[in-house]
């Protein structure tokens, strides 16, 4: 094995060798990539709504709404984080609603919904950002038809570029931007293929 | 008459069932036409300059790809994932077994890869008694089929829901229903069972930063989250080729990668992976092993070619390409189809590059391809690069359907030669079309095509005429 990596290794440095010159690293306006056409918006979150929306997201403000979704979507039993589950509970709004705190992978057909904590959104595309060590159950976010992730206000980022110099530390960072998709049979969209067929992102306000 | 000297990707074309055709023209237009509206609306300035400066990168990369590598290794290693370089696709199979068979491994689920596809990893698997099941839609059909992808980003693109529903009601999957939303639900609930079966998660990555040794796993339908969320090994396969400086950089290729492929501002997931899960989480791999494939991208950086190795797959070069709409990905006998593939399947086949020196001549040189590429190569000019290495070499499909010009060359080396030639050239004005067709490598051309009337020697009088009046 370790004879591969000297061969490659000198492979490519052999490759190289004879250049003349090689090409720098291009110095480009850190804002070059971000994307602004959008029509204007009070704040951050009303931006990512809006960007949500168009990518079929369901972005909502405050649990009890939260809880008003689940109950008219006939959404009655799912997966909670053990850490949001007091406060959750606690709201009159999710009575008739039952919640696990452990996701079950024997019984993973038994969860129509998951609640776990998002670790914030981004604004210009829309898209929701989970980490593996603020994520409760990585299966619990996945497996269940509804994900809903719970967002504080201070984890609206406005952009891609800030999002990611919020990486931190985390082993494994997932954005997802709107619901599961597929467009493989003759181009035609249909939602909901392996993850989420409904992202809901709700705003802890 | 049939021409006995078509190259072998219009053969395939004239071939292919009219169903094909009309399914491959009008998806790979329809997502054309969206990379177009989303990259021009959302960068209505700077949609050039993107692409420029991603060329760029990528290039300053590939020249200092042993700096990067290394750095990869060293970050990707503090982050706790475990990394091995395979020189050869042979070795990568070789190294995944192994880690596989060591932790008893007997089911393997995996998401979309084309490196894999280049080292035939499943079969490779299977006959080790290993179970591997593709989970993207689309593989997932061809593995089903037992076909082979004919586009990079939609596998099946070559197929209608009519083919597909056949072949799920033989695969037991339920009744005969060509409804898209059904075919969906039914793999959903199909492949489900398989990610909490399977004991390994296999992926591929879209890109690596070198800064912290993060691959980006980019996909729709969220088959590679499920991989790494149900089993408890990780392993990546990534070309080597797939490095990207630092992480900042990954906020131009993902606002490209999306537009490009599928005209979507970003894919629906971005997964960005330098390690094994946290510990403490309930779900998630405990190892992650990264296997850094060569399997010939080190010839390609030392040819003259080196600039495909910029390609990030997201083919937009195929849809826009109008030989990849006429003749269908399988055209182009090989892993990578289109422009990209008829510049890069040459060059990775190596000893076998004379059995593919036909591709590069799958091409009108219209230049769309280059204009859309998310990383501004030169597909063009790397086109009439390995046609001159295919007549170099004196590979014989380099001159498949092409009239030799052997005599061409000899006569327009004698200017006494020339002289006749031009003068014998009127014969073709009064010779029937039916007997030019006698000529078997003019046949090509000839069978379809009326030439024009012969007028050749015209400009010789003409500037005899000039040096008389100019004395």
């Amino acid at each position: 094995m370790s004879d591969d990596r000297s061969e490659i290794f000198s492979r490519i440095k052999g490759a190289l060798e004879p250049l003349p010159e090689r090409t720098p690293l291009p110095d480009y306006a850190r804002d070059l990539p971000l994307c602004t056409v959008h029509p204007d918006f009070p704040n951050a979150w009303e931006l990512f709504a809006h960007k949500s929306k168009q990518v079929n997201g369901t972005p909502l403000k405050g649990l009890a709404e939260l809880a008003k979704w689940l109950i008219a979507d006939g959404q009655t039993h799912g997966y909670c984080d053990p850490a949001l589950v007091d406060k959750v509970r606690a709201l009159p709004e999710f009575n008739g609603i039952t919640l696990e705190t452990e996701f079950d992978r024997t019984r993973f057909d038994d969860f129509t919904f998951g609640i776990t904590k998002a670790a914030g959104v981004i604004a210009e595309t829309g898209t929701l950002i989970l980490k593996d060590q603020s994520t409760s159950s990585r299966l619990g976010a996945l497996a269940p038809w509804v994900h809903a992730a719970i967002v504080d206000e201070a984890d609206v980022y406005p952009d891609v570029r800030t999002a990611i110099e919020n990486f931190g530390d985390d082993p494994s960072i997932i954005w997802a931007t709107g619901p599961s998709k597929t467009a493989d049979v003759e181009g035609i969209l249909i939602e909901g293929v392996h993850g989420p067929g409904i992202q809901i992102v709700c705003l802890d306000a | 008459m049939t021409p006995k000297s078509f190259q072998q990707i219009d053969k395939f074309a004239r071939d292919l069932p009219k169903e094909v055709r009309a399914t491959v023209y009008d998806g790979s237009k329809s997502t054309s036409e969206k990379r177009y509206d989303s990259i021009w609306r959302d960068y209505p300035e700077t949609a050039d300059v993107l692409r420029e400066t991603a060329g760029k990168v990528k290039q300053h990369t590939l020249e200092h790809l042993d700096q990067y590598l290394e750095q990869a290794e060293k970050s990707l290693t503090a982050a706790g994932a475990k990394v091995h370089f395979a020189s050869t696709g042979d070795r990568a199979n070789e190294i995944a077994l192994k880690l596989m068979q060591e932790r008893g491994v007997k089911k393997m689920v995996k998401s979309k890869s084309m490196v894999t596809e280049e080292t035939h990893l499943v079969p490779y698997l299977e006959k080790a008694g290993i179970e591997c099941v593709e989970t993207d839609l689309g593989e997932f059909i061809v593995q089903i089929d037992h076909d082979h992808p004919s586009h990079i980003v939609k596998p099946i693109m070559h197929k209608n829901r009519r083919q597909i529903a056949k072949s799920f009601e033989r695969e037991g999957l339920g009744d005969y229903n060509d409804d898209p939303e059904t075919i969906t639900r039914r793999a959903r609930v199909h492949l489900r069972k398989k990610y909490f079966e399977a004991d390994c998660g296999v992926t591929g990555a879209n890109f690596v930063s070198a800064e912290s040794g993060r691959m980006v796993l980019i996909t729709n339908e969220g088959n590679a989250r499920f991989c790494m969320a149900a089993t408890k090994l990780h392993i990546a396969i990534i070309g080597i080729e797939k490095l990207v400086p630092r992480d900042q950089d990954l906020s131009l290729f993902l606002n490209l990668i999306g537009r490009s492929g599928t005209g979507q501002q970003l894919t629906v997931y971005q997964q960005f992976i330098n390690g094994p899960k946290t510990p403490g989480q309930p779900d998630g791999p405990e190892e992650m092993h990264v296997i850094f494939v060569d399997n010939k991208r080190t010839e390609v950086l030392a040819s003259e070619c080196k600039e495909i190795l910029r390609c990030i797959r997201c083919g937009a070069c195929l849809n826009v390409c109008p030989i990849y709409r006429q003749a269908s990905g399988h055209a182009y006998r090989s892993v990578y189809p289109g422009p990209v593939g008829a510049v890069l399947s040459p060059l990775l086949a190596g000893d076998k590059f004379p059995e593919l020196a036909d591709l590069p001549k799958a091409s009108s040189l219209c230049g769309a391809c280059n204009e859309v590429c998310p990383v501004n190569i030169p597909i063009p000019d790397l086109l009439l690069c390995l046609r001159d290495k295919g007549k170099r070499e004196g590979a014989k499909n380099a001159s498949a359907g092409t009239p030799p010009m052997g005599m061409y060359a000899m006569m327009a080396s004698q200017p006494s030669a020339w002289k006749a030639a031009m003068r014998l050239g009127y014969a073709v004005n009064i010779t029937p079309q039916a007997m030019m067709n006698v000529v078997p490598a003019a046949q090509a051309w000839t069978s379809v095509r009326q030439l024009p009337k012969w007028r050749g020697g015209k400009f010789r009088d003409w500037m005899g005429e000039h040096d008389k009046d100019a004395k």
